[in-house]
C-alpha cells in the first residue's frame, strides 16, 4: 500500500457556506506533511474530517480513505476502530485536551489498555503501570513516577503536551495528526516538543500531518507542505521549494512576512 | 520619561512575580519587553499602567510617582499613557459604534475640540476609512479591530503607548502590517511593547529588556543583543526560535 491517507475532492459545507473546497492530498506511510493556513483556512476542519470528528452540522462530500477504509459516512463503530489504530490526534491546548480530574497515569492507561484488549491481551496492575511509565519516559518527561500520579494542573504546559503525545502514542497509530501542537507553548518549550515529535515520528515510523499557521515551525518538521486559504489549497509541494520559492501570491505574502521577522532576528534592526 | 527602580511584586511570601526590576524609558524610545509565560511581563505592564501597586521600588513618569491610589495623578497619567491589548475581539465593546469606541478617551478625559474630527484623524492614521465610524466591531476582521484599538489608544495624543502582546492573536500576514503600523506610530510617541515573540520585537523595537522568572537578565540595544546575547537564557531563547529554510 502506498498511501495511508487519501483525501479526494473533500468539500465541507454548512448552511450554504463552503468551508473547505475540493481538497485533495495523500500521505504515504511514514511521510510528514504540513498543512499551513491562517485562521479560517479550514485546516483544523480538515483534521476533524480525516479523524471522523466533524460536528454534525457540517456536511462532508468527496472521499477520505484511511488504510483503505472510507471515513465519510462511516458508522461510529468503524471510526472508533480507526481512531487509535490508524490515527491519533494531538490538539493545540493541552490543558483542555486532558481531563482535569483524572491523574495522568490513568489518562494514559485508558487508551493503552484499550489497545492491548484490541490485540487480545488484558493489561492491568503493575504491567499496565510499567507500560505507562515507559511511555512517559518515551516522551522524555522528567520524574515519570511523580507525573504518573499528578493531575494535569500540577505539571507545566510543555509537560501536559508531552502527556497528550504519550496518550496518542499509547495507541501506536500509523498516522499522527498534530493540530497546532506547539502554538500554546513558550518558544523554548516549543523547540523541545518539536524535537521530541521529530524523533518519535522517525523512531516509530509514523506518518505525520502537522497543522500550523507558523511557517518556520512547519518547515522544521514537514517534508511536504500544503498551503490552505479560505478552504482551498493554493499551493503544495516539497517544503524546501514552497517555503523558499513560493509560486502563489498568497504563499508569497506569507513567506515574505515570515522572512521579515526572521531577518529581523538575524540582522537586528 | 519612565523610570522603573528596584520594582518588586509578589503574591504572599512564596510567590515572587517581579524582583529587583530596574530600567528606564527615554522620551521617544521604542522599547520591547520580552518574556515567556511566568516571566512577569504582564504584571510589569499592569504596574506600569497603574492597575496594581508595586510592593517595593518605584515607577515615576516625568518625575512624578505612578501611584494607583493618587486619583489626581492617575487622571493626568491616563491622558498621557494609553494601552493596546492582545485580543481585538474582547477589547472592543461589541455594542458600541467604532466612532464611540475611539471617541471614548476623548469624552472621559474631557478633551476639548471637535471629537468627530479627531476620531477621523485617528482612523486615517491607522489606515482605516472614515466610513468605519458608523459600524460595529463585528463588521471588522481581527487586524482591522486591532487598528481600531490602536486608533483609540492614539486619539487623545498620549505621550506613551503600552502594548501587551498586541499582535500575538493576529495571523501572520496581518501581523506584519500591524507591526509596520506600530513602527510608524513609534516615530511620534514613546512605545513600550510587551511580547513573548522575539521576532516581532526584533522587527519593531530599538531597545529590548529580557525578563526571565521576574528578573531582568539582559537589556540594551536590540541589534547588539541579537548579535551577541550575553546571558545564557537570551542565548537559549534566540536559539529556540524556528527559522525559515534558506
Amino acid at each position: 500500500m502506498t498511501t495511508h491517507l487519501d483525501v479526494r475532492g473533500l468539500t465541507l459545507t454548512t448552511q450554504g457556506r463552503t468551508l473547505v473546497s475540493n481538497l485533495s492530498f495523500a500521505i504515504a506511510p511514514g511521510e510528514r506533511v504540513g498543512l499551513i493556513g491562517e485562521s479560517g483556512s479550514g485546516k483544523s476542519l480538515t483534521a476533524m474530517a480525516v479523524s471522523g470528528l466533524l460536528p454534525a452540522a457540517i456536511r462532508a462530500q468527496g472521499s477520505i480513505t484511511l488504510a483503505g477504509q472510507e471515513v465519510i459516512g462511516a458508522p461510529g463503530r468503524v471510526l472508533d476502530r480507526l481512531r487509535g489504530t490508524e490515527i491519533a490526534i494531538v490538539f493545540q491546548e493541552p490543558l483542555t485536551a486532558l481531563d482535569p480530574l483524572m491523574r495522568i497515569g490513568r489518562q494514559i492507561g485508558i487508551p493503552l489498555s484499550r489497545r492491548h484488549r484490541r490485540d487480545g491481551r488484558d493489561l492491568s496492575g503493575r504491567a499496565l503501570e510499567s507500560e505507562i511509565l515507559g511511555l512517559l519516559e518515551k516522551v522524555r518527561l522528567p520524574d515519570p513516577s511523580r507525573i504518573l500520579r499528578a493531575h494535569p494542573w500540577e505539571i507545566s504546559g510543555g509537560q501536559r503536551q508531552r502527556v497528550a503525545i504519550a496518550m496518542a502514542l499509547a495507541c501506536r497509530p500509523k498516522l499522527l495528526i498534530a493540530d497546532e501542537p506547539t502554538t500554546a507553548l513558550d518558544v523554548t518549550t516549543q523547540a523541545e516538543v518539536l524535537k521530541l515529535l521529530d524523533a518519535l515520528v522517525k523512531e516509530l515510523g509514523m506518518a505525520l500531518l502537522f497543522i500550523s499557521h507558523d511557517l518556520p515551525v512547519v518547515a522544521s518538521i514537514a517534508e511536504r507542505v500544503i498551503v490552505l486559504r479560505s478552504g482551498e489549497a493554493v499551493e503544495a509541494g516539497p517544503a524546501g521549494e514552497v517555503l523558499v520559492q513560493p509560486r502563489h501570491p498568497y504563499t508569497q505574502t506569507l513567506v515574505e512576512a515570515a522572512r521579515a521577522f526572521d531577518d529581523a532576528l538575524s540582522g537586528g534592526r | 520619561m519612565l523610570e522603573i527602580a528596584n520594582l518588586r511584586f509578589g503574591y504572599g511570601r512564596e510567590k515572587t512575580v517581579l524582583e529587583d526590576v530596574s530600567f528606564s524609558v527615554r522620551a521617544g524610545a521604542n522599547l520591547g519587553i520580552v518574556g515567556e509565560s511566568g516571566s512577569g511581563k504582564t504584571t510589569l505592564l499592569r504596574l506600569l499602567l497603574g492597575l496594581s501597586r508595586p510592593q517595593g521600588g518605584t515607577i515615576s513618569f516625568d518625575g512624578e510617582t505612578v501611584d494607583a491610589a493618587d486619583r489626581g495623578f492617575m487622571r493626568r497619567y491616563r491622558r498621557k499613557v494609553q494601552a493596546v491589548f492582545q485580543d481585538p475581539y474582547s477589547s472592543l465593546d461589541p455594542r458600541q459604534k467604532v466612532r464611540d469606541i475611539i471617541g471614548e478617551p476623548l469624552a472621559s478625559l474631557s478633551i476639548p475640540g471637535d471629537h468627530r474630527q479627531m476620531v477621523a484623524a485617528a482612523l486615517d492614521e491607522v489606515g482605516l476609512d472614515e466610513s468605519a465610524m458608523e459600524r460595529l466591531p463585528h463588521q471588522f476582521s481581527g487586524g482591522q479591530r486591532q487598528r481600531i484599538a490602536i486608533a483609540r489608544a492614539i486619539v487623545a495624543r498620549p505621550k506613551m503607548v503600552l502594548a501587551d502582546e498586541a499582535v500575538s492573536a493576529l495571523d501572520l500576514s496581518t501581523r506584519i502590517r500591524i507591526v509596520e503600523l506600530f513602527k510608524a506610530l513609534s516615530e511620534s510617541l514613546t512605545l513600550v511593547f510587551v511580547s513573548h515573540d522575539l521576532g516581532v520585537v526584533a522587527a519593531l523595537c530599538e531597545e529590548i529588556v529580557i525578563l526571565e522568572a521576574g528578573r531582568i537578565v539582559e537589556q540594551g540595544r536590540t541589534s547588539e543583543i541579537l548579535r551577541a546575547p550575553a546571558h545564557p537564557y537570551t542565548q537559549r531563547l534566540l536559539a529556540s526560535v524556528p527559522r525559515m529554510p534558506a
